[in-house]
């Protein structure tokens, strides 16, 4: 009976090495381990067996299904492999295929201008402060130290709504309008970002509208190294460490020093290239020390305060990043401009 | 200011600098250097030739031989010029010269003559037209007699020179002279400064004899004087008067006009020379012009003037617009013997006044309206009696026959070295400012630590201790101001919270895959009655518009919004989606009496198609549905979602089936939809779906605080519901019905599925939506549920006579 049992292990072996479907093992698992299947069969017999051979047989034929089932499990797990190998072959996909984009809209160059010089001086303890578009011919040069015949109100043309209201020429008459609210209170730490108008015919680098960005320190013993030093920062900060600035001495009717201030050139590093003019020189402030005037206008005594202003045209700062060449770009809106500015 | 390098060199010492070195001098001083002109660029070999003969062309009427001997030979030039002659001193091109442009001069043959270089034209030699002396404007140009046959010609041009153009400040008019140039590089230098020769031989009579002067209004001309010149011969001035001249932008025209003009740009006074013979009296009369009074001026033009407006008169009629220009009839002309040689200081307003009514802006009215030097009109006038008295064979007068109310009061402002220091942040020693003052040749006194500076009349720009610190700062150095931070009380920085709401509708709106637009504020009144919020009585509109189509302020942001679309769509960009987030300009009454509102507006535009993934085969147009979704975004990032309403709307510019107002807390605050068809004709767009919100309304709404509510602990149970009601009950009704009557543990109302058509009645729509129910306290029962949902479907048979679906 032994012999049948080994017999039927070898046939069952065999059987389950050759068998390559699961379909194929279950059959094989209900031929030989069924109830009906030969291996019972032959226990069945074992009644007509001595008392010493029978455990013998028993135990042989636990010995046989043990290796039959094992030898079924494992035969079993590598089909299965082999099959799950075969599905994920036909589910593969060409992943060179491009993905579904995401629609994504791009920040506006002007913005993310503003928006990044807002958040330096931020950093640097400043407000961002706003006023009116329509301004008062007050706030918009006679609180800035510009009287009705102040020959400088000839360098900005400017539109007139009213014969006391204009299209504001500047964003400084938010300054004025912020230092009367603190009412001669130091101090006064504000940037003033917005939309301005000049009466200019739009070309490559006029534009009738434009934005600015001002800032303005009014505090007790601001020196003209405070206005270097926190311009230096600036600059360092938006352009690159490596940068470095310069002061020219200029005018303007609202501060006193006044100077234009200009930037190490980013292309040639200062030894002079195309887009310095060979100066190593970009031009890209304005400042100066308060006038005065201005002070006392806006009610602080200016025996007791001083401060620094400064302003910067958003579109030069724009034009210099991204090197755009036509500031109409910025109000035409070709979607072509404006989508190479999604990471902006 | 154009300023001639060589010329400069007159007044102070330069030889050690580069014209480079010295622009860069000037720049960093202050007075910028916009440009540097070098004259001789690309001349070569061009020298004076004498003009031996000059015969007609055998085969060529308009041309001719010429044999022109340039000192160590003579050659033949063929030379078309209609002014050439025997016996003239020339300009000679000869072979292997190059001009300006780059025109090589070669050995030729013209119409079969041998010509050995070219007699050259001043343009041909790089000057400009418009500075070419008439007499050579269509021709050749001829050097005066004293010339040197086969001296260098750019030389004796004074083309080996570079102009410097400088970009001035307003408040520099003291650089609009060769002098006041001088000082300045001078002090930044520490050299002298050589002045000019005024020197000149006065004759026994006196000019008080031959002229009176009365000036009428002090204020409008604080200063007159007129000098007589006799036997004055009028010709041309000499050559290098006439270089200089062209050199600073002015074309010579003859001795007298030339030597008022040299000295204008020498001292910055403007002088005018009259023809004493045809003046028409014997006084001079600085009055007011009458109303309505006229003079014709030299350029022929008959100008009417007013009461603003200032003249010179010979006590009758006038004979000159003051500072402006002078009148015709009293012009120097070229048989002029005696001129009257007028140096004036006359009011800057006045005589900006009538150089802004007339339209003209002259050398002289440029200089009155910034302000001349009032301590220095004199000695002009004495500089061009000596250029009179030497180039034009003038006799000048005794004496100067004037009229001054001129206060002699002395500018002086104080200032001590720790007040300098503490507004520049420096520590300078009162010797350093005490020389940089020197360096400048101001007068200074001093007293311990207080410094007097009198303040000459050249620079009235500086009128108090802020100016001298500028002055200081500038002559010292910028570079060598410290770099510090202000040692104030720090403050913390920051946006205010509508800012930086702004700044997260931005972010938001990009990410729903809007870009940014900025539009022009300015438009056409027609635009400004379009897309109104709200109607508004009246619109801000520009006096002196530049065009109509930039003449009002934007009431809304929709119509550049879609000529922007439109523009993209006129360069084959079908699909677009933009927003904007700006000021629009509301005027509250029907005229604009005071400032106007300027009310912050969001408005988008989206059209063609929306989502696209090709090869997948998806393409989703652009509907109402997708700007929906924006904007409830958006809502609920501002937190006032719960609070809006898209109400059917009857606006006309839009779809009247695919429109909303949107209402927050039953005001309405904006609307949406796809434009009206016939609009969207009108602008050449194809369907384009926008909306517009009064951001101002909307950021000021109350919002809910954002706060954590915990998690449910309990299972939810979900029912379906399937509706059928009259196809117009809007779904937003039937769905509030369900929220309503679903009460406190209703959570959640879904509407999955909308269907009108087959299987249906007509008229009937069906409607689906899937309810979750939960109560945060405790697990829900069925019954519980089932009582509810029984609530919510009888509250629809009765409101919106809703029939279940089974
Ligand atoms: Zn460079």
């Amino acid at each position: 009976m032994i012999e049948r049992l080994q017999e039927l292990g070898k046939e069952a072996l065999q059987e389950i090495k050759e068998a390559d479907t699961v379909k194929a093992l279950d059959n094989i698992r209900v031929k030989y381990l069924g109830k009906k299947g030969p291996i019972t069969e032959v226990l069945r017999g074992m009644g007509k067996l001595s008392a010493e051979e029978r455990p013998k047989v028993g135990q042989k034929a636990n010995e046989i299904r043990e290796e039959i089932q094992s030898s079924l499990e494992a035969k079993t797990t590598e089909l299965e492999e082999i099959a799950l190998e075969e599905k994920l072959k036909e589910e593969s996909i060409d992943v060179t295929l491009p993905g579904k984009e995401i629609k994504r809209g791009a920040r506006h160059p002007l913005t993310a201008v503003v928006e990044e010089i807002e958040d330096i001086f931020i950093g640097l303890g400043f407000q961002v402060t706003e006023g009116p578009e329509v301004e008062t011919d007050y706030y918009n040069f006679e609180a800035l130290n510009l009287p009705p015949d102040h020959p400088a109100r000839d360098m900005q043309d400017s539109f007139y709504v009213t014969h006391d209201m204009l299209l504001r020429t500047q964003t400084s008459p938010v300054q004025a309008r912020t230092m009367q609210k603190h009412h001669g209170q130091g101090p006064v730490k504000i940037v003033c970002p917005g939309k301005v108008y000049r009466r200019d015919d739009d070309d490559a680098t006029h534009s009738h509208q434009f934005m600015q960005i001002e800032g303005l320190y009014v505090d007790k013993n601001v020196r003209m190294s405070d206005l270097k030093g926190t311009l230096e920062a600036f600059v360092k900060k938006y352009f690159g460490p490596e940068r470095s600035i310069r002061l020219r001495p200029s005018f303007f009717p609202f501060t006193e020093p006044s100077v234009e201030v200009d930037v190490s050139c980013g292309i040639c590093g200062g030894t002079g290239c195309r887009v310095c003019k060979n100066s190593g020189w970009i031009e890209v402030l304005g400042a100066g020390m308060v006038h005065p005037n201005v002070l006392e206008f806006s009610g602080f005594d200016s025996n007791e305060y001083s401060g620094f202003a400064f302003g910067m045209g958003v579109e030069r700062f724009a034009l210099l990043k991204y090197g755009i060449d036509d500031i109409r770009h910025f109000y035409t809106n070709d979607i072509r401009f404006l989508e190479q500015f999604k990471r902006a | 200011m154009l300023v001639s390098y060589q010329w400069l060199k007159d007044y102070v010492d330069i030889d050690d600098l580069t014209v480079e070195e010295t622009a860069e001098k000037l720049t960093r001083g202050g007075v910028e250097v916009d440009v540097l002109h070098p004259r001789s660029e690309g001349l070569e070999q061009v020298e004076v030739g004498y003009v031996e003969a000059c015969e007609q062309h055998p085969n060529a009427d308009k041309l001719n031989v010429c044999q022109v001997n340039t000192g160590e030979e003579t050659a033949q030039i063929i030379c078309g010029a209609p002014n050439v002659a025997a016996g003239q001193k020339v300009a000679v091109a000869k072979p292997g010269a190059v001009l300006p442009g780059g025109m090589k001069i070669k050995k030729t043959k013209l119409r079969g003559e041998p010509s050995e270089g070219m007699i050259c034209s001043l343009q041909e030699l790089g000057i400009e037209q418009k500075l070419v002396a008439k007499e050579f404007i269509d021709g050749i140009y001829v050097f005066p007699e004293s010339a040197k046959v086969g001296e260098d010609a750019v030389e004796e041009l004074g083309l080996r020179d570079t102009v410097l153009e400088l970009d001035l400040t307003p408040n520099r008019a003291d650089c609009l002279s060769m002098i006041g140039i001088a000082y300045e590089m001078a002090a930044l230098l520490d050299r002298e400064v050589h002045q000019p020769d005024c020197t000149f031989t006065a004759a026994d009579q006196s000019a008080a004899e031959a002229v009176s002067v009365q000036v009428d209004v002090p204020e409008d001309n604080p200063y007159y004087g007129a000098k007589i010149i006799q036997d004055i011969s009028i010709g041309p001035s000499p050559l290098w008067m006439q270089n200089r001249l062209t050199a600073a932008g002015i074309r010579p025209i003859n001795n007298v006009v030339d030597i008022t003009n040299y000295v204008l740009l020498e001292y910055g006074q403007p002088l005018h020379a009259f023809d004493f013979d045809r003046f028409g009296s014997n006084e001079v009369v600085v009055r007011r012009a009458n109303e309505e009074e006229t003079i014709t001026t030299l350029d022929e033009e008959v100008r009417t003037l007013s009461a603003e407006h200032m003249v010179i008169t010979n006590g009758k009629e006038p004979t000159a617009l003051a500072g402006v220009m002078g009148g015709a009839f009293s012009e120097v002309q070229e048989d002029t013997t005696t001129i009257l040689l007028e140096a004036a200081y006359f009011n800057s307003s006045r005589v900006r006044k009538a150089s802004k009514d007339m339209g003209v802006r002259s050398e002289s009215s440029t200089r009155f309206e910034k302000g001349v030097d009032s301590g220095r009109v004199e000695e002009a006038s004495a500089r061009a009696a000596h250029l009179l008295e030497r180039y034009a064979g003038g006799t000048v007068l005794e004496g100067t026959v004037e009229d001054d109310f001129r206060s002699d009061e002395k500018r002086v402002i104080e200032t001590e070295p720790e007040q300098l220091n503490k507004r520049l942040g420096m520590d300078l020693s009162q010797e350093d400012i005490l020389s940089i003052f020197r360096r400048l040749q101001f007068t200074v006194e001093t007293e311990g630590n207080r410094i007097s500076v009198e303040v000459p009349t050249r620079r009235p720009d500086l009128r108090i201790e802020e100016d001298l610190a500028e002055e200081v700062a500038r002559l010292y150095g910028y570079d060598y101001i410290p770099t510090t931070l202000p040692s104030g009380v720090t403050t913390p920085g920051s946006l205010s919270p509508e800012q930086n709401k702004r700044r997260k509708i931005r972010r938001y709106l990009e990410a729903s895959g809007l870009h940014e637009a900025i539009t022009y504020s300015l438009t056409s009144p027609e635009k400004a009655s379009r897309f109104l919020l709200e109607e508004v009585p009246g619109t801000v509109m520009v006096s002196m518009p530049m065009s109509e189509e930039r003449s009002t302020m934007r009431t809304s942001l929709i119509p550049h919004l879609l000529d922007t679309v439109q523009y993209n769509r006129n360069r084959q960009i079908n699909d677009s989606s933009m927003f904007e987030l700006g000021s629009v300009f509301i005027v509250e009454s029907e005229t604009l009496t005071q400032q106007p509102e300027e009310k912050k507006v969001l408005a988008a535009a989206v059209t063609g198609t929306w989502e696209i993934h090709l090869w997948q085969g998806e393409k989703k147009k652009t509907d109402f549905f997708v700007v929906k979704g924006i904007l409830e975004g958006l809502f609920e990032e501002l937190g006032v979602l719960d609070n809006i309403q898209f109400v059917p709307s009857s606006r006309k510019e839009l779809h009247p089936g695919r429109s909303a107002d949107i209402v927050l807390n039953g005001r309405s605050v904006g609307f949406t939809g796809q434009v009206h068809p016939s609009v969207e004709k009108e602008w050449d767009i194809k369907e384009t779906y926008i909306f517009q919100l009064d951001l101002d309304a909307i950021l000021a709404a109350e919002t809910e605080e954002l706060s954590y509510a915990v998690l449910p602990r309990y299972p939810s149970i979900s029912r379906d519901i399937a509706l059928v009601v009259d196809q117009n009950v809007p779904a937003g009704d039937v769905q509030r019905v369900i929220e309503e009557a679903g009460g406190p543990l209703l959570k959640q109302v879904t509407l999955f599925d909308v269907y009108e058509g087959e299987n249906l009645e007509a008229g009937k729509k069906s409607l689906a939506f899937s309810l979750v129910y939960l109560d945060p306290e405790r697990t829900l029962t069925d019954e519980e549920v089932t009582k509810t949902h029984d609530h919510v479907v009888s509250e629809l048979t009765e409101k919106v006579q809703a029939v279940l679906r089974q």
